[in-house]
């Protein structure tokens, strides 16, 4: 299937300053060279935990972040040479959810307006009568009561918070929503309703989604495939079925070990992985797993290891498994 | 087993505008020696302010307001402050949830953790300073010596957290009360203090309530479990009984939306499937349903549901607050 969706080579590096006047003393590499497709209606996502670089890699391809280097092409457009008035355009076809459903919404605009906006600004139906007509089918198909538009976001509770945010994101019924850990500041019952909510709307629209979170309970409910990042590189892609059932990258296992699962009866095997991830700044040479890393080999401090496919599909980035051509670079 | 702790009917109110907040209405559990008490709940439940309560921390305007904390036999609450003081940090410590704000900027992390010998006159100031880095040692921070003499911006949030431990360690408490100790943590991270909370209290003979909104960070910890909604405890039970029946429907309820994984280790299928969540929302403290909290979410609600509140009742080794096991007479049905 062709890409909706393709980056290439990705890039984003933060300037470190140390003073207001002083020069730049060094270079936050949050995305460093990222490669991901998604294809039409599928689902990626994009896992890792603080600092892995995940949720700038969402910013980089709506372009909230100018990358520093690579391409973002969606259907067949790079978005990177885009003019902002024709990005502005493309905006209609890519949308996003934010996390905090609190901090999101402009607390002084009533819900409707809010819905409203991305209406009003792209100038879609005929009237503004229409576009209320929209915006309450838009309140109604998220699980919302019409009757509640006039409200401010603040009566609102979070998960009610976050389908408005979903109405918002719907309403120029866009091909690829990046959804930036949507549901991780819900709460866990109301967490199960959004999870619902986001895969019914695929199914009905055909709507893509860049799944960006940390949690891979989660992830496994949505995703049809899985990129997991560490300090700004992908460690592993591959499908759903593979990532969880047949985890190459040591880091990949780690994450999955880590998840505390409710069963008391349960005695979890688990290596621990030592020590806090390196900082972004001074990302370790070589594999920038292997301070962490419980199976590391000579290679791995010395030689970055390329992404390899290593089966159909599924893609590591790790020095024990050498790709089908032979041994891995070097 | 002994019991270290036992709260009975305690009661913190906060006054508002829409009126009276009831975050711990009527909570009795207890903690027994050696054991690890899980308490569970939503964002909102007053699982914090319960914590807080032990130590009648209460933030004003809020405070409780009826209630009996015995600990090693005293009640707590009819002590003068002063006397109070002796068993805050030295007998019950707390661990807070947040890493970054929980130290001062502008001390280093090893006086920090020494201070509480020093205040509470356990030791003279270098001797509890060479305390502080054993205590690191002791929450597997390496090169101890050196970052004793760090500030808290100089760490990462994992180390901060190892920080805090040591600190709540430092006085040799027998009752340690964790209120979220690794939420604000990546999964790797949280793993690991997690791990290292079940050594410390096997070593140190600790007993440990656990606050957690995480149901899996309970199940590996808890020996015991408490689940709060809306103020009040719903339904307490052995770890393994509670996960494999729970009784209370919120329970049942709670347990059945969260997503785990499934299908990767069970082989079940797992993947791609709707999750069975609970309808509406956590409701607000201040504007509470009538009858039982939680009766416009339930499955199973009646109609003595609406009228009566539940009183925590025993079923069999444990206790639930529910019209579908007792009557609104306290009968079992």
């Amino acid at each position: 299937m062709s890409a909706l969706l393709e980056v290439g080579d990705l890039k984003k590096h933060f300037p470190i300053r140390r003073g207001m006047l002083s020069g730049v003393s060094g270079w936050v590499r949050a995305v460093d060279g990222v490669s991901l497709r998604i294809a039409p209606g599928e689902t990626l996502a994009l896992v890792g935990e603080s600092g892995s670089g995940k949720t700038t890699t969402g910013r980089c391809i709506l372009r909230l972040l100018e990358p520093t280097s690579g391409s973002v092409v969606f259907d067949g457009v790079d978005l990177l040479a885009l003019k902002p008035r024709a990005m502005r355009r493309m905006r209609r076809q890519v949308q996003v959810i934010f996390q905090d459903p609190y901090g999101s919404l402009n607390p002084r605009m009533r819900v409707g307006t809010i819905v409203r906006e991305p209406l009003d600004i792209h100038r879609i139906g005929a009237s503004r009568r229409e576009r209320d007509d929209m915006v309450a089918a838009l309140l109604r198909r998220v699980g919302l009561d019409p009757s509640m538009k006039d409200r401010y976001p603040h009566e609102f509770s979070g998960g009610q918070r976050q389908r408005i945010g979903v109405a918002r994101a719907l309403a120029l019924k866009p091909r690829l929503i990046v959804a930036d850990e949507p549901v991780s500041a819900l709460d866990v019952s109301v967490q199960a309703q959004v999870i619902n909510l986001l895969m019914d709307l695929q199914d009905e629209f055909g709507i893509a989604y860049l799944f960006i979170a940390h949690d891979l309970a989660v992830v496994e409910r949505i995703a049809d495939r899985v990129a997991v990042m560490y300090l700004g590189r992908i460690a592993e892609v591959g499908t759903r079925e593979e990532i969880f059932r047949n985890p190459l990258h040591p880091y990949t296992r780690a994450l999955l070990q880590a998840i505390p699962i409710p069963d008391p009866t349960r005695a979890r095997e688990r290596a621990v992985l030592r020590g806090d991830p390196p900082s972004p700044a001074q990302p370790p040479p070589g594999c920038r797993f292997h301070t962490r890393c419980p199976s590391v080999i000579e290679a791995c401090p010395r030689v970055e290891p390329p992404l390899l496919e290593v089966t159909p599909g599924h893609w590591v980035a790790c020095h024990l498994y050498p790709g089908p051509g032979g041994a891995s670079g070097g | 087993m002994p019991r270290i702790l036992e709260v009975t009917d305690l009661s913190a109110h906060f006054p508002s505008e829409a009126g009276v907040v009831r975050a711990v209405d009527r909570v009795s559990f207890h903690v027994d020696e050696g054991e690890t008490l899980g308490l569970v709940g939503e964002s909102g439940c007053g699982k914090s302010i319960t914590a807080l309560s032990i130590v009648r921390l209460v933030p004003p305007p809020g405070r409780i307001v009826s209630g009996r904390i015995v600990y090693k036999g005293t009640d707590l609450m009819t002590l003068p402050e002063r006397r109070m003081r002796r068993y805050r940090g030295r007998e019950i410590a707390l661990i807070f949830q947040e890493p970054s704000t929980a130290l001062n900027p502008v001390f280093t992390v090893g006086y920090q953790i020494a201070e509480g010998l020093i205040v509470h006159g356990i030791m003279k100031k270098k001797e509890a300073l060479r305390e502080a880095v054993r205590l690191m040692e002791l929450v597997r921070i390496a090169d101890a010596g050196r970052r004793a003499r760090e500030y808290p911006h100089q760490m990462s949030g994992g180390m901060r957290q190892r920080v805090l431990i040591a600190m709540a360690l430092a006085c040799r408490p027998s009752l340690l009360v964790a209120d979220e100790p690794t939420t604000a943590l990546d999964v790797t991270l949280q793993a690991e203090i997690l791990d290292m909370l079940r050594v410390l209290k096997r070593d140190l003979r600790l007993s440990l309530l656990l606050i957690s909104h995480n149901l899996g960070v309970i199940a590996e910890t808890a020996d015991r479990v408490a689940v709060m909604y809306a103020g009040r405890i719903v339904e307490e039970a052995g770890a393994r009984p509670l996960f494999a029946s729970p009784k209370h429907p919120y329970t049942a309820g709670l347990l059945r939306s969260m997503p785990r994984l499934g299908g990767a280790e069970t082989g079940s299928g797992g993947g791609r499937r709707r999750l069975p969540a609970i309808e509406g929302n956590v409701p607000d403290l201040a504007r509470l349903p009538s009858g039982c909290a939680f009766h416009p979410r339930c499955p199973d609600v009646m109609a003595e549901c609406r009228v009566h509140t539940p009183g925590l009742l025993p079923l069999g080794d444990g206790a639930v607050a529910c019209f579908k096991h007792h009557d609104p007479g306290g009968r079992p049905r």
